[in-house]
């Protein structure tokens, strides 16, 4: 501090009544107040940084101080089918939760709870399980389904429950139970691995697709969570409700399915194991998809017991696997379209050619029959379609061979793995030498001989033979789809009018659709019984039986339309049938 | 009259004084009782000194002695802040008395090495509190919870404040002692900027106007004890603002005449009291230094 000594003989001669004393304090006074203006101006100058300057960061934290979000559960989204009808919703559902930071005996609590609600053993497992991965602010449900006994014995012994309360969520509902649930599929509590991916999947009541349509549209039907702000004070306890977003359902999936189309194939099926596809040749829309026998998909909603698994992965005819997507079986005669439509493109077999059946073709010492014992003469390729003979594919696969056979079979879909909107579809095979030799095997003559009749090493899905005669009666590359709509936006796929041609030249495709004319409509066609008897409308086809054993040949078919008859793997007879159905025969292409 | 007047003053100091150690098994705080008696004794004391005398030492230390007693006390008590700002109010009224420039520098040279050796005989939380004041973000839930806490409130003012009562920090109990100490966060966060640089203002007001009645009077002793208490008012405003803008540590110092707290309330009226005596006195003249008895 720098301070002019005090020059008193100034300051006296000034006036009369000051002092030395008085003049030395006057400055040092003075001194001292500019001093404290300095500190309260300084101060100032903090008090505005932080006020005004860190202001922004600073009442961001305030805000981060005095919240608590808590997430709240979307309701799942709807799944409809194409008109509308509901397929998969949501039903309301009163559950007893627990939070755990509001009790302080977890296990006591669960205990109390059990003497006044019972908990089975599956309860108890499912509490334990949540209980080890869940956190201490998300609840951990109890009970489902309570009734309002139920709820009132809870209410009545509340104060020994803490932290239960009741609570009211939503619970998958599907009206058509059994048959849709391949296509819908089901949903099931979610488990850690849900959970570690998207953290909402932590909240009560929310639910993981598991199969189907609920599993491959899973992020579009689970919708955004609602949140609720709570105005919490310094010891955690909340003071008010500041904000309530309610959480934002999930979309609306529109299926292609014709939920009353689908009862009815299923009432002409009966309890057979069967699979049938309707597709909308035009634009690969699925109309109805049936594997049989199926389950009941609410089962899954809070978990499935052991013993009902057990039934369903014990029973030989699957009702768990949907065999549209899933199963692979041999083709048979419906194969010998594309059989056809190979050799003619390979310039090897002119349509006109004749070969000549004498009911069996003789090839390295075996004799490969056909299945008319005393042959079909010479025939063009138009009747070996007709006729389904299985000499004449014999000679037209040995004489071009695998590869273009195989070329042709996965233009139209066949042995492909086909982007359908179902989880765990399998892809079928058509076999060439070099598949085999690949697995250790030779590849013999015979095996290309079978090949041709859709015997053999040759396989295929239900659903890449329904969009094989797709192909066939629309000449295009349409896709089966099973989603029309997120909300009100159109998928996104392809429409006939812009789906590429599959550049197979208009009059090979005209001969095999006559021959699959004939195949229903002509007097010796295999088909008869599916013949329409509308006058305007006519049926195309093509009948298909595979044997599984070298036994005698029984014809079967099954009079639906496009459909294969599939029992189990090890039904006694092992054999299956296929039909495949298309109408009218030649598709007008603008509708 | 003058000497009269004096020789009350001179016995409110003494009693005053006793009363300081009789009082210290009540429930006041003697500590702030003390600064209003060292200002009166100090003033007292160098009322009767010349100035030209100022320059012998010995002059000084019965002063110092007054000074430095109440520190230790409070020191031990312990109460740093309250410590230091009696010390400040003390150290202020020796230069406006007129200590030499000489004393003056042989007093703070020494102040640094003096400062290490009361850092090594702090308490424990005493460091706790010069730890957290430097590095707050170490003890977020711990002792730099409140510095934290209290800036957030400010700076979440704003420059027009969330109104009256609708302060979210303070009303929902995440500042401490909003009441007490920390009542200026309160008012920032709730009046904004605005607010709180007008209660600076108002503040400010009172020590300018502390400060010139104490240069308006006439008399040694009146400008001392007006000093003095204007310097105390300054001194706990300062600090306490300080404080709770995360300048200085902690301290326990209240916001005079706003914070909630009996004895502090109640001394600083009684400092204003004297404040205002020696404005109503201000025309009573010095004795000629011939007259002094020292």
């Amino acid at each position: 501090m720098k301070r002019k000594r005090p020059s008193q003989p100034r300051s006296r001669a000034k006036r009369e009544d000051t002092t030395p004393s008085r003049g030395v304090f006057t400055r040092r006074a003075l001194l001292v107040l500019a001093t404290q203006a300095g500190v309260l101006g300084v101060l100032g100058k903090k008090l505005y940084d932080l006020q005004v300057h860190e202001g922004d960061h600073l009442r961001d934290l305030a805000a981060r101080n005095r919240t608590s979000k808590r997430l709240l559960a979307p309701a799942r989204g709807q799944i409809v089918d194409r008109f509308g009808l509901q397929l998969a919703g949501n039903k309301v559902n009163w559950r007893a939760l627990l939070m755990p930071e509001e009790t302080t005996d977890i296990h006591a609590t669960i205990a109390r709870f059990g003497q006044i609600i019972a908990l089975d053993e599956r309860d108890q497992a499912r509490i334990e399980r949540d209980l080890r991965h869940i956190r201490k602010y998300v609840p951990v449900a109890l009970k489902d389904f309570l009734s309002w006994d139920d709820m009132a014995r809870i209410e009545l012994n509340a104060p020994s429950l803490p932290g239960v309360l009741i609570d009211v969520g939503t619970t998958r509902l599907y009206p058509y139970g059994p048959q849709l649930a391949h296509i819908v599929g089901y949903v099931a509590p979610p488990n850690e691995r849900d959970v570690a991916s998207a953290p909402m999947m932590a909240l009560p009541g929310m639910r993981a697709g598991r199969a189907g349509i609920e599993q491959t549209q899973d992020l579009l039907l689970r919708g955004a969570p609602g949140s609720v702000e709570m105005e919490v004070n310094s010891k955690g306890r909340v003071m008010g409700e500041m904000d309530r977003v309610d959480g934002q359902q999930g979309d609306e999936v529109v299926l292609t399915i014709d939920a009353g189309l689908q009862q009815m194939v299923l009432n002409r099926i009966g309890d057979q194991a069967a699979s049938v596809v309707v597709m909308d040749c035009r634009n690969g829309e699925v109309l109805a998809m049936v594997s049989t026998p199926s389950f009941d998909p609410s089962l899954f909603d809070s978990g499935v017991s052991h013993a009902q698994w057990i039934e369903w992965t014990n029973n030989v005819r699957t009702p768990l696997i949907n065999k549209t997507v899933a199963g692979v079986y041999p083709p048979g005669s419906t194969f010998k379209p594309a059989v056809a439509l190979a050799a003619l493109q390979s310039g090897l077999v002119n349509p006109q050619d004749r070969f000549t059946c004498p009911g069996y073709y003789d090839m390295g010492g075996v004799r490969f029959h056909c299945w008319s014992r005393w042959g079909h003469g010479s025939i063009t390729m138009q009747q070996a379609l007709m006729y389904s003979c299985d000499v004449y594919f014999y000679l037209a696969a040995r004489k071009i061979g695998m590869e273009p056979i195989k070329a042709m079979a996965n233009g139209f879909g066949l042995g492909t793995k086909l982007d359908i909107e179902l989880p765990h579809t399998r892809a079928g095979v058509i076999p060439t030498p070099e598949w085999r030799q690949k697995r250790g095997y030779h590849w013999n003559g015979g095996d290309t001989v079978n090949a041709g009749i859709g015997q053999g090493f040759v396989q295929v899905t239900p659903l890449e033979l329904a969009t094989y005669v797709s192909r066939i009666a629309s000449g295009r590359n349409v896709t089966p789809h099973l989603v029309r709509k997120v909300n009100e936006t159109a998928s996104e796929r392809t429409p006939l009018d812009i789906a590429p041609s599959l550049q197979i030249p208009d009059e090979h495709l005209a001969i095999i659709r006559q021959g699959m004319f004939d195949v229903v409509n002509a007097p010796r066609g295999t088909a008869p019984k599916a013949r329409l008897s509308l006058p305007d409308v006519a049926m195309a086809g093509k009948t298909g039986s595979a044997q599984v054993r070298r036994v005698s040949r029984a014809l079967r078919e099954s009079g639906h339309f496009n459909s294969m008859n599939l029992p189990g793997k090890s039904a006694p007879m092992r054999s299956s049938s296929a039909l495949l159905l298309m109408m009218p025969r030649a598709m007008p292409l603008r509708l | 009259m003058t000497l009269l007047a004096l020789v009350l003053h001179m016995g409110h100091v003494g009693k005053g004084a006793e009363r300081w150690i009789n009082l210290a098994g009540l429930q006041f705080q003697p500590s702030e009782f003390a600064k209003i008696a060292l200002v009166l004794a100090l003033a007292s004391w160098f009322h009767r000194i010349d100035i030209k005398r100022m320059g012998n030492p010995l002059r000084l230390i019965i002063p110092a002695i007054l000074t430095l007693l109440p520190v230790a006390l409070v020191l031990k008590e312990p109460n740093l802040g309250t410590a230091v700002i009696i010390g400040l109010i003390g150290a202020t009224m020796f230069f406006a008395a007129g200590m030499r420039l000489w004393q003056i520098f042989l007093l703070v040279a020494p102040l640094p090495f003096l400062g290490k050796f009361v850092y090594a005989h702090l308490h424990d939380y005493q460091k706790a509190r010069i730890e957290t004041f430097l590095h707050p973000e170490h003890d977020r839930l711990g002792a730099g919870y409140n510095i934290i806490q209290s800036k957030i409130a400010l700076g979440s003012g704003g420059m027009w404040g969330e109104g009256y009562l609708r302060g979210t920090q303070g009303q929902l109990n995440f500042l401490p002692e909003k009441q007490t100490d920390f009542i200026f966060t309160m008012i920032g966060e709730e009046w904004g900027y605005a607010g709180a640089a007008g209660v600076i203002g108002l503040l400010a007001l009172l020590v300018v106007g502390g400060m010139l009645m104490a240069m308006r009077s006439r008399n040694q002793f009146g400008r001392l004890l007006a000093l003095g208490i204007s310097v105390d008012f300054f001194l706990y405003c300062a600090v306490n603002l300080s404080m709770v803008m995360g300048v200085i540590p902690v301290g326990g110092v209240p916001l005079p005449l706003i914070s909630y707290g009996g004895s502090a309330m109640l001394t600083m009226m009684f400092g204003f009291g004297l404040l205002l005596s020696s404005w109503v006195h201000r025309n009573e003249r010095d004795v000629p230094a011939s007259q002094k008895d020292l």
